[in-house]
């Protein structure tokens, strides 16, 4: 029953992943619609003033944030997975922690407590008796490179967590060999490890430097002025909707334009892990000076991306506590949570169809397709949102039409009054996040194991369930929580595309915040992060996990090849 | 291979919660509110509206992009009315095709014609003035000038928010409307450039700046000088707001330059009546009173009296420029803000 229908099954399966690519690139495609409207002298204006400007300080800070970030992430992934010293156990999922901590909260938390008016300025004035700040120098933390640092400490882990898993894949035979050629650590570090990182690296530094570029919340409290900025200064100030959605097109193509520059550096290199027994390779042991120094290493991103961040809201929620028994904020963690369930699980599905229709049929249509929907990451929150409005309002449209010929009146639209809006909204947002991860995981699922599970007759969705399923499933969980944090800390389309009366913890933070209550805002925010935590520890131990399992893979595979055999009776028995 | 159940049965428990939040049969009455106006503000006016009518509210809040969601739903809109800050968002609305006239010989207030588009299309309910804060301490004077505020015995002395926010550029429109876009032009550098610091923070973060010595004269609107001083939760507020005193800029010529906060009624409102009872109420002595009360601002109604705390401030005397040409000049000045590099702030 099986063999016929299997070049049926792959035409399902491509239409299937040119639909799931549809779907995210609808309000993309709305974007790029409602850019095609005159925008009048927006350009003329924006070449001859801020533009300039903005567009130096978005470099800048991308440079910024993608060398720190680059330089902590696989620094700290490098001594967590290759050395050993005190605390290392702990380190290793500790320094995922920061994940779970949003910009804006963090860019919030350090400006209120570093500016001029804030608690370390105002002590310092009163111990050394200033009085106004022309006393005194104090480094400004509203400034590019208050939020460069900042922001680094929060999005470093997307790198940390890529190159984490490249440094514990890489045969470690390679360095092993090269260690008893007699290589220092360094160079061993730098000579291999770091070259064979590369592309999980660059992968994570992309999510890292998407998100900054995206970003309005965070860098509204520093006072930078960044190209996102212009976007909503022309939508909002200038009415001018179609010219903040050219620029927002424009912001798109330099990252386009970043990856590909990326991709093609690399493009004669082959980082197959290869085909050698793996193991965990044996770690370096750090001894004298260099153990504490790996050890603070570790810790000072925890320190400032965590530690710091979390003490100021704790302080600031204790002064409020009352409102921890407020129903309002209990019914937001419950949407918040709801939501983020939902559109992960969508979102890492919406993958899978994606990846998988990829590997069944590589056509350039659906490779080009899933490279632009996956940019969809870059675009500033809000203007997102109103690419989603466009489609989903038709859809509406036509939903409510036919359900009001069946069941009569029925008040209001059904998919943005029900939440709906913003599910597809986190998935369209999110896909790079999970897709990236899901894509990397099947490229190191040998074709071999397609074939053979073909050969034996399985269909493309039987072998899909049955083999890449079970060997993804360490990349489907890491997949899933990412996304389902990055859901929790989502806000501005979150504001945009709520239904009535609907309040999730990152609004609730935004409407207290909006009102300059920063202590009612407090308890919210801690709320995002602690209930962020929970997926980021959960994350870090299934990662850790996964890992240890790979000494297994082999015979995981055997398994996935023994299951697949057993079952080939299977369905004939039960029909 | 547990897994993919494991994912079913997630989604299956995930989405039975969200089937109740999908809308139900249209219950009598109800009315569908978008507000940019923030929810403590408004809340005080929704509750007397339901208890005086039973008509209950939804409300969603944004800070933008309202008027494109009710843009994009087109008929389908659940939307009944829009709740605005600023002059440029009620016109804005206006230009998005989004809003329906409101009959005005149904209301039951009075709202003065400065106060409402000439074709219906929105009334303000409430105005507010922009005007100085100084601080009691360090400045002398009891009477300014916003063209004043140019003067070099200001520099590194002034504070303000950002010059892109709709109050700055309301400001900033209504200088471009008195005195043409050159010479506007000319006084926002001079004040760019007496700033004490890049504008950043609302209007009570610049009180807070001057409670704590950054600068000595900052820009803001009127009833913050009221949350403050009436902020139990927050009692070193007062502290902030006891440090300053209200300057009402040009009161001996032109007056102040005022905004309006408003209301639009939407297109294809399905509560149509129920929008219009809203509406009305808030322009009824009830609701202006509460405004005045609680938020601390100008009822539009001119026999609805402000508040006590509000009169012990001084008196208002309002520029008398149509609000209109403010929001005409609000493209011209978010420019002026770009090509001046206001909120790069000082220079020199």
């Amino acid at each position: 029953m099986n063999t016929g229908h299997a070049g049926r099954s792959e035409h399902f399966w491509s239409g299937l992943s040119i639909a799931a690519a549809a779907l995210v690139l609808v309000p993309l495609l709305a974007i790029g619609w409602i850019a095609l409207t005159p925008s009048g002298d927006v350009w003329d204006h924006l070449v001859s003033t801020v533009l300039p400007d903005a567009l130096a300080t978005t470099l800048l800070m991308m440079a910024g944030v993608g060398s720190l970030t680059l330089i902590i992430g696989v620094g700290t992934a490098w001594l967590t997975t290759m050395c050993r010293f005190p605390g290392r156990g702990l380190f290793d999922w500790l320094l995922l922690v920061p994940l779970a901590v949003p910009t804006y909260i963090i860019a919030f938390a350090y400006v209120e407590a570093l500016d001029y008016t804030g608690p370390v300025q105002s002590t310092l004035r009163a111990v050394m008796g200033f009085k106004t700040s022309r006393d005194y120098w104090f480094p400004e933390v509203r400034s590019l490179g208050g939020a460069i640092l900042v922001m680094s400490f929060v999005l470093y882990p997307y790198v940390y967590l890529t190159s984490r898993a490249a440094f514990l894949l890489q045969t470690s035979s390679m360095l092993d060999v090269s260690r008893t050629l007699g290589a220092s650590p360094l160079r061993v570090f730098l000579a291999i490890a770091l070259p064979m990182a590369r592309p999980a690296a660059a992968v994570g530094v992309s999510l890292a430097l998407m998100e900054c570029l995206n970003d309005i919340g965070a860098v509204t409290f520093f006072g930078v002025r960044t190209l996102t900025f212009s976007v909503y200064e022309t939508w909002l100030n200038r009415s001018s909707l179609g010219g903040a959605a050219q620029l927002a097109i424009a912001m798109l193509l330099m990252v386009f334009a970043l990856l590909w520059v990326e991709r093609r550096a690399r493009r004669h290199q082959r980082f197959n892990s290869g085909h050698s027994k793996q193991r965990q390779p044996s770690r370096i042991h750090l001894n004298g000076l260099a153990a504490p120094a790996a050890l603070i290493a570790c810790a000072l991103p925890v320190l400032l991306g965590f530690g710091v961040p979390a003490l100021i809201l704790v302080e600031m929620a204790a002064r409020r506590l009352e409102l921890f028994s407020d129903p309002a904020l209990h019914r937001a963690i419950g949407h918040s949570l709801q939501l983020a369930a939902i559109a992960s699980v969508l979102t890492v599905a919406l993958s899978v169809a994606l990846a998988y229709g990829l590997r069944l049929r590589d056509t350039p249509v659906l490779r080009l397709a899933i490279r632009f929907s996956s940019i969809g990451y870059a675009i500033p929150g809000a203007v997102l949102a109103v690419g989603i409005l466009t489609p989903l309002a038709a859809l509406d449209g036509i939903l409510g039409g036919a359900l009001r010929a069946l069941f009569g009146d029925l008040s209001g639209p059904l998919l943005l009054g029900s939440g709906v809006g913003l599910i597809y909204a986190y998935s369209v947002r999110f896909l790079a996040v999970s897709y990236g991860q899901i894509d990397s995981g099947f490229g190191k699922i040998s074709p071999h194991l397609d074939m053979v599970s073909r050969t034996l007759g399985s269909t493309a969705a039987r072998t899909l369930w049955q083999v890449h399923l079970p060997l993804l499933k360490p990349v489907l969980l890491s997949a899933l929580l990412l996304t389902f944090v990055d859901c929790m800390k989502e806000l501005p389309a979150t504001v945009l595309l709520r239904p009535f009366n609907f309040d999730t913890l990152a609004t609730t933070v935004f409407e207290a915040a909006s009102r300059e209550a920063f202590e009612e805002a407090a308890l919210p925010a801690l709320a995002i992060v602690l209930v962020g935590l929970i997926p980021v520890i959960l994350l870090a131990r299934t990662s850790a996990r996964s890992f240890r399992d790979a000494t297994s893979r082999r015979e995981s595979l055997a398994s996935a090849a023994a299951s697949l055999l057993d079952r080939q009776d299977a369905p004939a028995a039960a029909e | 291979m547990k897994r993919p159940w494991h994912l079913l049965a997630l989604t299956a428990l995930t989405l039975l919660p969200a089937a109740g939040a999908l809308p139900g049969a249209a219950s009598a009455e109800e009315l569908n509110v978008y507000s940019y106006r923030q929810p403590y503000l408004i809340q005080p006016l929704l509750d007397a509206f339901t208890a005086k009518t039973g008509i209950t509210t939804n409300v969603v809040f944004s800070d933008k992009g309202l008027g494109e969601r009710i843009a994009a739903e087109g008929e389908n809109s659940p939307v009944d009315v829009m709740l605005t800050v600023d002059i440029g968002r009620l016109a804005g609305a206006k230009d998005l095709g989004i809003t329906s006239p409101i009959p005005m010989d149904q209301l039951e207030g009075n709202v003065p014609a400065e106060f409402r588009d000439p074709d219906g299309n929105w009334i303000g309910l409430t105005s507010r003035a922009r005007i100085v804060y100084a601080s009691r301490e360090r400045v002398e004077q009891d009477s300014i000038t916003y063209e004043e505020l140019a003067d070099p015995k200001w520099r590194g002395r002034i504070c303000t928010r950002s010059g892109q926010h709709d109050y700055t550029l309301g400001l900033i429109a209504s200088m471009i409307a008195h005195h043409g876009e050159k010479d506007t032009e000319t006084w926002l550098t001079a004040v760019r450039d007496n700033l004490a610091r890049k504008p950043t923070g609302n209007d009570r973060a610049q009180v807070k700046s001057i409670y704590a010595g950054e600068c000595d004269i900052a820009l803001g609107n009127t009833y913050y000088m009221g949350q403050m001083e009436t902020n139990e939760k927050d009692p070193e507020q007062k502290d902030w707001a006891a440090s300053v005193k209200l300057l009402f800029p040009n009161s001996d010529e032109r007056g102040s330059h005022v905004n309006l906060s408003g209301v639009v009624l939407a297109k294809h409102a399905p509560h149509r009546d129920a929008a219009l009872k809203f509406i009305s109420f808030l322009t009824s002595h009830d609701a202006q009173a509460i405004y005045a009360e609680t938020n601390f601002e100008y009822p539009v109604d001119p026999e609805v009296p402000v508040s006590e705390r509000v009169k012990s401030w001084g008196t208002l005397k309002p520029d008398s420029l149509p609000l209109h040409e403010i929001a005409d000049f609000r493209k011209a000045a978010s420019e002026m803000v770009d090509r001046v590099g206001f909120d790069n702030g000082p220079q020199s």
